[in-house]
């Protein structure tokens, strides 16, 4: 296979778990929660997921436990910042803590489990397109999902009333108040979303792509989402992008590798980080105008500018 | 003063994340004496437990499984000691916080299994001239002195790897082999270049690529190193992981075979398993604890960089079971291989052995058998190698 179409394959491969997590925060973000906790969400739902289909034998029952996990750490920390008043950034640190401990408590068990884990598909006739199949056609039933995914969510924050009141949440609640919803509401809703999409990704993870349960297995994948989600200008659109070419950042160090060449791998590892950091240099004194009015607030307030 | 406060406020979060990747010592019983040390003079003697500090999770079919599974034999050997474990212990000063918490504990004799926990346990060897810390798998540099309470022991993991070589090497129809590593580290180097060198004795064409993955477990990186070895046609892979099983299964998906490292996993392969090296620590580890409380460790032979093979024998690193591909000619040839190396003149990499130029690596010459500190310290990839070693 061609190094491109190689490159490619992985980005869309190794960059799905991140898409979802992405998604995720875009909604809670919209609804003006920005959830710094969302690796941690990541990391309950990859050993749920994996705990599930483990026990259960069915992987798709492990996704959808692992949604409700993400889904549940992402509550706590609704309650958190709606009702507490609590420092968004803070609370979201807790919830990583958090979900390293109790993954940590709960996971080592299942190191060894092996499960019936989601395998490729290639979609017939799709995956016969020159080039585009191998990429885009060979992949687990939850990759395919998350195709539909993003422009899903994109109809649903732009063309939908829910997406307007999720949206008026994070713009100007009051306003909201004034017409009789509440803010809050809409606010939980959005964030216990975001979190159970990350939770998906973290399970895309553990019983599709990588097959198994460590600990830790998210490796900072959950912090590489938020920042995209400010990198798309919280667009669930662009988000793909951003996160298809984070994967193809680490899609390109082994596949520069096994042709053999000679390259300074430990840059090419740095690459991926590194082009994160460019892309919010350069966007994000323009992004930010396009945040949300209730996150411009939240991060205005917040203590580290 | 926005610049500090950041500063501030990262400095907060790293000392946050520092608190909670550290781990927890566990004990069989509640927490031990915090006995003074011993009036006796020779170290190690006196405690009432043993320490042991895992750089990953106990049971992560690989490195780590095999270390705890070499402390609970200690702990079977001696019932009336408490053996601590402390598993997920970072490469830095929080293994000299667990260590001296497992000496408040009562523990006399520590061991640090982890590559990089060296440095820490130097701190803690000469904080606590009484207590005994033996690291394992690197090396103290020959030119300081070898503490009187350290050492660190090893067995020579390349013979194994070697022999496994020759499997891979009567395996592979499209001659590319594949080996994932995670850093350029002596020992991983050595193993890639006798993995090589195995396969080439049986298999003049087989070439190995290798892909690193910078971290000694991230599935995620692991998924992606094997689908770009798989694209290229590599039909057997192997790897230098701390956790194996995602790789295993990716190559077992593919129909392709898998060479096993650090612990039998021949259950996620039950197809494509040929064999691999595993470890069985329990020996070792109790003859160090023999050794240490018969108060004779000081200038015993494990005050030092202690290294076992095939030649003495008694090597901690086994070969696995084979499997069912395996011909019986492969296994007769890794029979007289295996002969070989227990000779006096027999080494994997007994010269003359080739770099990727073709040139002759120094130490290395035609009729040379290399001793271990020298094949220890290669920095090479031998000939038949596709890839680089990555300069920092």
């Amino acid at each position: 296979m061609s190094l491109a179409l190689d490159v490619a394959a992985g980005a869309v491969g190794g960059g799905t778990s991140i898409l979802y997590a992405a998604l995720g925060e875009t909604i809670s973000e919209r609804a003006g929660i920005i959830n710094l906790g969302t690796e941690g969400c990541m990391l309950v739902g990859a050993l749920t997921g994996y705990a599930v289909a483990a026990m259960s034998g069915n992987p798709w029952i492990g996704v959808v436990a692992g949604a409700g996990a993400g889904g549940a750490l992402a509550a706590l920390h609704a309650m958190l910042v709606i009702e507490r008043k609590a420092s968004q950034l803070a609370s979201g640190l807790v919830m990583l803590f958090l979900g390293l401990g109790i993954t940590s408590l709960f996971g080592g068990s299942f190191v060894s489990r092996t499960i019936h884990a989601f395998t490729p598909i290639a979609l017939p006739g799709l995956s016969r397109i020159p080039g585009l199949g191998k990429i885009l056609f060979n992949h687990d039933p939850l990759t395919y999902l998350s195709f539909l995914a993003a422009p899903a969510i994109w109809w649903l924050l732009f063309r939908s009333r829910w997406g307007l009141l999720i949206r008026g949440a994070g713009e100007r609640g009051e306003v909201l108040a004034a017409y009789g919803y509440s803010p809050k509401l809409i606010q939980y809703l959005a964030v216990v979303a975001g979190g159970a999409l990350a939770g998906v990704g973290g399970a895309q993870l553990s019983t599709a792509y990588a097959n198994s349960w460590f600990e830790g297995m998210t490796a900072g994948r959950g912090f590489i989402a938020v920042a995209l989600v400010i990198f798309a200008g919280w667009d669930p659109l662009k988000a793909v992008a951003g996160a298809y070419l984070f994967g193809a950042a680490l899609a390109l160090s082994p596949a520069l590798q096994a042709r053999g060449y000679a390259l300074n791998q430990f840059a090419l590892d740095a690459l991926p980080y590194v082009i994160t950091i460019l892309v919010l240099v350069f966007l994000s004194r323009k992004r930010l105008h396009a945040a949300p009015e209730g996150l411009i607030r939240t991060l205005a307030n917040a203590p580290v500018r | 003063m926005r610049a500090r406060r950041v500063v501030a406020a990262l400095s907060a979060v790293v000392a946050l994340v520092g608190a909670a990747c550290s781990s927890n010592v566990s004990s069989g019983a509640g927490s031990g004496p915090s006995s003074s040390s011993s009036a006796t003079g020779a170290p190690g003697l006196g405690g009432s437990a043993i320490g042991f500090i895992f750089v990953g999770p106990k049971n992560d079919f690989g490195y780590n499984q095999a270390a705890y599974d070499g402390s609970q034999a200690v702990k079977a050997a001696y019932p009336n000691l408490k053996v601590l474990t402390a598993e997920n212990v970072p490469e830095d000063d929080n293994a000299t916080r667990v260590m001296n918490s497992m000496i408040s504990q009562g523990a006399k004799i520590i061991f640090a299994t982890s590559y990089g926990h060296l440095n820490p346990a130097e701190a803690v060897a000469a904080q606590h001239p009484d207590v005994v810390v033996v690291q394992q798998g690197n090396l103290i540099p020959t030119s300081t002195a070898i503490p009187k309470n350290m050492g660190t022991y090893f067995g020579t993991v390349y013979e194994p790897v070697y022999l496994a070589g020759i499997a891979a090497g009567k395996a592979t129809k499209t001659n590319k082999l594949g080996y994932v590593y995670a850093f350029p580290i002596s020992q991983s180097i050595d193993n890639i270049d006798a993995f090589e060198l195995g396969a080439q004795s049986v298999n003049p064409a087989a070439k190995t690529s290798v892909v690193n993955t910078s971290a000694w477990c991230d599935p995620g990186k692991q998924t992606l190193a094997a689908s770009s070895l798989l694209s290229q046609g590599v039909d057997v892979i192997t790897q230098h992981q701390d956790c194996t099983s995602t790789i295993i299964k990716a190559t077992e998906a593919a129909g392709k075979y898998s060479v096993g490292y650090h612990a039998d996993a021949s259950s996620l392969a039950p197809k494509g398993w040929l064999t691999g090296s595993e470890w069985n620590w329990g020996p070792l580890y109790t003859d160090i604890v023999k050794t240490v409380l018969a108060g004779s460790f000081t200038g015993s032979k494990y005050n030092a960089n202690y290294r076992v093979g095939y030649k003495t024998g008694d090597n901690p690193f086994v070969q696995s079971k084979f499997g069912p591909s395996v011909s019986d000619d492969t296994k007769a040839l890794i029979a007289t291989a295996k002969t070989a190396l227990g000779q006096p003149d027999g080494s994997p990499f007994k010269g003359p052995v080739m770099d990727q130029s073709g040139k002759v690596i120094p130490g290395f010459e035609a009729g040379k058998v290399p001793d271990y500190a020298t094949i220890e310290s290669l920095t090479t990839f031998v000939q038949g190698i596709v890839g680089q070693i990555p300069k920092s």
